[in-house]
């Protein structure tokens, strides 16, 4: 029965408290901590990747209709952005970029501003998610039928409105893959967050458990909340496809 | 099954029927290849002009510049009496001078296509109403009363919430024919609406419009049926090589052709 004792005594660090207490919503409880973590990071996530999907249809339109200059610049955005580690991007764009806006704010006159951790968070990771996103769109937009938008053509469709009402809807059973990926990564990617020091879920985790050295429970609990915002994703993300998907042919049965 | 001449519209041979189109001296080069070589085509109110020709002689082309879907190399173009303004694009060819003209110009062309091209993620009634709301700003309501009748029109009033994917060939080209006739086109633009079908299914789509024809429209119509080219037309143009090889009513380019080339057309075509 001593060999009972010998195991408690090396997890005592996990057991020194309940889990259930340390959960807990209400201090002395971490739970709400946690949850102000999940919060910030879906608002980020969501932020980041409306910004990815708004710069990855302009910039598709740059590529697939813009004057050479304008191409080049999208290739030279979805090139670098996607070739450096995205960590690297973070600091780099977190720091520089908020030097660069209080340089120029500073140089027109202005007063500097202290630019919130969420705006830079969106906005970090969104310029990341819209340079993937162009790629998405890309391929979703070369995969529409030539026809239809031919069509939009002959019937005198102005370009601003064949992007709204064909070639959008038309890409999207296409691109919907692609970018529920996107989703599922920017949800991750907000953890990155934590090395510019934003309250994210992760960040929260880990001061958590630095306070109370209940490392495992901490971050079992994160763990769990990011898998269940994936499952509650993928649900989401199942109804849209089938929407996206209405005017699709059903699929054909594999015979046996 | 299709008509015989005598239910034929009277064809305006007087000269006093408004020219809807009328094309001169098209050129249209694809890089080196000269595809067209000085087309010209007139289309008054009322005819059915039909445009043969063997596989790679420009007929598609040729239909799709009136609508500047190819730009022209050179030439002059009129829709019901409007030129349409080009400019050089730099690379040899013309582009309408004029985005707001070139649109407004082909909301009234109804073209339909070789493969249907109907919009996948809208249902036929959606595809039938989209033009005439979202380019030509009719009441939405007033659309979707005359998309109804237009679809019930083709035969598919039933099949008004299906989407196209789940239709057959004929179904869905007679779907588009309902789509053009929504813009209430002064002039139609068929390019071998018929080619895609199975052969059971054509009889179907020439039936629809060779009611359109006899109502009086006016098209233009790329075809290779030529027994249903020579029951609709009042006009036929063979094209050969880029050209005007011979044009004239139907009764002479069937009946008697003067070209040995169209003559071996007919021939081969059986
Ligand atoms: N976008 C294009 N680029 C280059 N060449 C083209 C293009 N479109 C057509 N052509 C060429 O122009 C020629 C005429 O083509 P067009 O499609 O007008 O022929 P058609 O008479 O309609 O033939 P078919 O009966 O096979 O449809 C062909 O040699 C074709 O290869
Ligand atoms: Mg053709």
């Amino acid at each position: 029965m001593r060999r009972t004792t010998d195991i408690e005594h090396l997890l005592n660090p996990l057991l020194q408290t309940s889990a259930v207490e340390l959960l807990a919503i209400s201090p002395p409880g971490w739970g709400a901590n946690l949850l102000r973590g999940l919060t910030n990071s879906i608002q980020i996530a969501v932020g980041a990747f409306g910004l990815g999907l708004a710069i990855g249809i302009a910039g598709v339109w740059g590529k697939l209709y813009g004057s050479p200059v304008v191409r080049d610049l999208m290739e030279i955005y979805t090139t670098f952005v996607r070739a450096v580690p995205e960590l690297v991007l973070i600091l780099l764009l977190y720091y520089a970029g908020t030097d660069l806006i209080n340089r120029a704010l500073e140089q027109f006159g202005y007063a500097t501003v202290d630019i919130s951790g969420l705006a830079a968070g969106i906005g970090v990771l969104g310029i990341v998610q819209g340079a993937y996103a162009t790629e998405v769109i890309r391929g979703a937009i070369l995969a529409i039928p030539q026809g239809q938008i031919e069509a939009a053509r002959a019937y005198g469709m102005p370009p601003g409105k064949m992007l709204r009402r064909i070639t959008l809807p038309a890409m999207l059973p296409f691109a919907i893959p692609g970018l529920a990926n996107l989703w599922l990564i920017a949800t991750k990617d907000t953890a990155l967050l934590a090395v510019v020091g934003f309250n994210e879920l992760t960040q929260e985790t880990r001061q958590a458990g630095a306070t109370t050295k209940a490392y495992f429970t901490f971050f079992v609990a994160a763990g769990v909340l990011y898998l269940l915002l994936t499952l509650f994703s993928n649900v989401i993300i199942g109804r849209i496809e089938r929407w996206a998907r209405r005017g699709m042919p059903p699929i054909a049965e594999t015979g046996r | 099954m299709v008509a015989v001449d005598a239910a034929k519209h009277p064809a305006p041979t007087d000269g006093l029927a408004a020219e809807a189109i009328h094309v001169e001296n098209l050129h249209k080069k694809f890089g080196q290849l000269h595809v067209l070589k000085g087309v010209s085509l007139s289309a008054r109110d009322g005819e059915v002009v039909a445009i043969i020709g063997g596989s790679g002689s420009g007929k598609s082309t040729l239909l799709r510049c009136i609508n500047c879907l190819e730009n022209p190399t050179s030439g002059i173009i009129r829709v019901n009496g409007e030129e349409i303004r080009l400019k050089p694009n730099g690379f040899g060819d013309s582009i309408p001078a004029d985005r707001r003209q070139i649109e407004r110009i082909r909301s009234r062309l109804g073209m339909v296509f070789q493969s249907f091209n109907l919009w996948s993620h809208m249902t036929l009634l959606e595809n039938v109403i989209e033009v005439p709301v979202h380019v030509l700003g009719i009441k939405r309501m007033d659309a979707i009363a005359e998309a109804e009748r237009l679809l019930a029109r083709v035969g598919l009033a039933e099949k008004r919430d299906v989407y196209p994917a789940y239709l057959s060939g004929g179904q869905q080209q007679r779907a588009a024919i309902a789509r053009a006739l929504a813009v209430q086109p002064r002039v139609m633009l068929f390019d071998e609406p018929t080619s895609a079908l199975d052969p059971e299914l054509v009889g179907e789509v020439l039936k629809v419009i060779g009611d359109l024809a006899r109502e009086g429209r006016t098209m233009v119509l790329v075809t290779h049926e030529m027994k249903f080219a020579r029951e609709v037309a009042t006009h036929v143009i063979y094209l050969f090589n880029g050209q005007v090889e011979e044009e004239g009513p139907p009764e002479q380019i069937f009946g008697a052709p003067k070209s040995e080339r169209l003559k071996q057309f007919i021939r081969s075509i059986g």
